[in-house]
């Protein structure tokens, strides 16, 4: 088993931080951060975890990858609309670095693979927190971390349980799989429907996702439209690692926290109340290319898709 | 003759406002909203716009005090409907009423409550801009027909015509004006949602990537239901989008303006009545009911004390 003594984790946003943030009870820490007082807070303050963990991790933080030294780990843990820019900015360095991508929906891998030769470990993670300030993270959802080497590079089934080892060892929680695609597809096809129908409807992850009694309940479109994903991960050669309905079932049953009244406003809904360009070209948007290259219609997906760009441009528009 | 318009909105003063210049009628006037019903009758039903006229109407908030009428007009949104009918049966008990709404499915709840019914469908549009006061924005046609099973006679349907025609509208009398609703149907179906859904003008909407596209699908499906139905349209609701990309490129579609302000919108009797059918008629119209599933989310959306199941 390979050893990993040292991580940089890049971009420090709720995900991020708390990767840095329990890595550096197991490894040296770094992170690569954007804004030059956020790197000044970190190595001032460290990295508090509260919630799920109670941790004060020292972490070295720069916005200048060459003065964080080599790293064994790389977790790349921006949006997926920043992380061409990210992988650019580590371009030349990390020679010797496993890169790890965390994103949602598919793509990331490949842009990473323009700037470098690394091995390349795909991951999608379930876990949640909730950042409160540069160096305060709360853990929430102290859900997986599911990863394991992408498909089209050179990294290995081992190498990607060197790093299963290290992050549950580093406290949070992580599983490693030979092919990782059919979790990835999984968790795609859930995010694709429920992210982009609560940017549209602006309505949290709720029970009425998975109600189907009535006509017009909302858990007709939310089946009928992980139904077109399911068909498009089967065109494709996919066997789904989970039932992306299920999911929704019982994510929606008691809440992701077990808490009755908890009411989870997926990424994309924060992105359009805060009216920031959200990820769908990566996620819709992946179901849709996927659909088109594979000869399979989606055409709610598709729909889902479009109205989501449309609105992402009514931003702009004189007097909306 | 007696005509009691039921909803006297901006679609509704329209048609009080044709009848109200002719001295052979009377027309009365149920809306809920009291001071614009006190503004009617203090100053008389004043139109602006394309329309520069002051017509005596008989308001009232209470259809108790309304006497039997030999018409009812009846152009309350939808959603209110049954309310509507609910509140004023007792003034057509041997009348027709006319639906001049949006969608489809008011015709069958009125005849739940009326002995005879004209099926209808409308263009002009207008909005209320004071109490009393209406701006008549666009002009248009309106078909009335016979509504099966519960029909009233052509000749009635003839004489609400002549009368309306009289006082200046545009009628259509027909035996049939279902191709007509279906057209208005249809194109509302596409128009409505998407622009409510991406919060843009309608031609600024069918602009951006693919939205026409998802339009056109839209369309389609409503087209194979009308074909279902033995309705021929009587235009192209696709090429009704594009006129309206033309004419009203910075037009909100009403029920933007309802999300907007978080009212309840009319996709029941749009986008819903056209998914209801293909389920009856077993013909896929997966975007309708898509559209319809998202717009209800969001009307559910507004309603946080439910969906966080807190008690009160």
């Amino acid at each position: 088993m390979r050893e990993l003594k040292r991580t940089c984790v890049v971009g420090a946003g709720s995900i991020g931080s708390l990767f840095a943030g329990h890595l550096g009870s197991v490894a040296e820490s770094t992170v690569l951060v954007r804004r030059q007082e956020h790197a000044d807070c970190l190595n001032t303050n460290g990295l508090r975890v509260s919630g799920k963990s109670s941790l004060q991790t020292p972490v070295l933080a720069s916005t200048d990858p060459a003065e964080l030294g080599d790293a064994d780990l790389v977790i790349i843990a921006t949006k997926t609309t920043a992380v061409e820019a990210s992988a650019q900015r580590l371009e030349g360095h990390f020679q010797n670095a496993t890169i790890m991508t965390v994103q949602n929906g598919l793509g990331c891998e490949e842009v990473v693979a323009r700037y470098g030769d690394w091995p390349i470990i795909s991951s999608v993670t379930f876990m949640s927190g909730k950042r409160h300030s540069d160096s305060h993270v709360e853990y929430e959802l102290d859900t997986s971390t599911w990863l394991g080497p992408w498909v089209e590079g050179r990294a290995s089934y081992p190498l990607a349980r060197s790093i299963e080892d290290l992050i549950n060892r580093s406290g949070l929680k992580a599983e490693a799989f030979p092919d990782l695609r059919p979790a990835q597809w999984s968790k795609l096809i859930f995010n694709a429907v429920v992210n982009s129908v609560a940017a549209l409807s602006d309505l949290p992850h709720v029970e009425a996702y998975a109600r189907q009694k009535e006509l017009h309940d909302l858990g007709h479109l939310v089946h009928a439209a992980m139904d077109e994903g399911k068909r498009v991960a089967a065109a494709r050669g996919v066997e789904l690692h989970e039932d992306p309905w299920l999911m929704n079932v019982e994510a929606t049953s008691h809440g992701q926290t077990g808490n009755e009244d908890y009411a989870h406003v997926p990424s994309m809904l924060e992105d359009i109340r805060a009216r920031r360009l959200t990820e769908i070209d990566w996620i819709t948007g992946s179901i849709v290319r996927e659909a088109a290259s594979a000869g399979v219609p989606a055409p709610i997906n598709e729909t889902l898709y479009r109205l989501v760009k449309a609105r992402e441009a009514s931003w702009n528009q004189r007097g909306s | 003759m007696k005509v009691c318009i039921i909803g006297c909105g901006a679609i509704g003063s329209l048609f009080a406002a044709h009848l109200g210049r002719l001295e052979d009628i009377e027309v009365w006037a149920y809306d809920p909203y009291e001071p614009h019903v006190n503004a009617i009758n203090e100053n008389g039903l004043r139109l602006t716009g394309l329309s520069d006229i002051v017509v005596p109407v008989l308001a009232r908030s209470d259809a108790k005090l309304i006497p039997e009428c030999n018409f009812g007009i009846i152009a309350a949104k939808t959603l209110h409907t049954r309310p509507a009918m609910e509140a004023t049966a007792h003034i057509f008990r041997d009348g027709a009423v006319c639906s001049v709404q949006n969608g489809i499915g008011n015709e069958e709840i009125i005849a739940e409550y009326v002995p005879r019914v004209i099926l209808g469908t409308t263009f002009p549009a207008g909005h209320v801009t004071a109490p009393g006061v209406v701006n008549h924005d666009t002009g248009g046609k309106t078909w009335i027909s016979p509504f099966l099973p519960k029909p009233a006679s052509m000749d009635e349907v003839n004489q609400l015509a002549d009368a309306l025609i009289r006082g200046g509208a545009n009628i259509v009398p027909m035996q049939d004006a279902r191709g007509a609703l279906w057209t208005k149907l249809i194109f509302n179906a596409a128009s409505n949602p998407m622009g409510a859904l991406t919060r843009l003008p309608h031609g600024v909407a069918c602009d951006q990537p693919g939205v026409r596209r998802v339009m056109r699908e839209l369309v389609n499906e409503g087209k194979a239901i009308a074909a279902a139905l033995d309705i021929t349209l009587d235009s192209d609701p696709d090429a009704l989008l594009d006129y309206g990309r033309e004419k009203a490129y910075q037009h909100p579609p009403s029920m933007l303006t309802d999300v907007l302000n978080q009212r309840v919108t009319e996709i029941d009797a749009l986008n819903g009545g056209i998914a209801r059918l293909g389920e009856e008629l077993g013909i896929p119209t997966p975007l309708n009911a898509a559209v319809t599933d998202i717009i209800k989310g969001l009307e559910y959306s507004w309603r946080e004390d439910e969906w966080r199941n807190l008690k009160p």
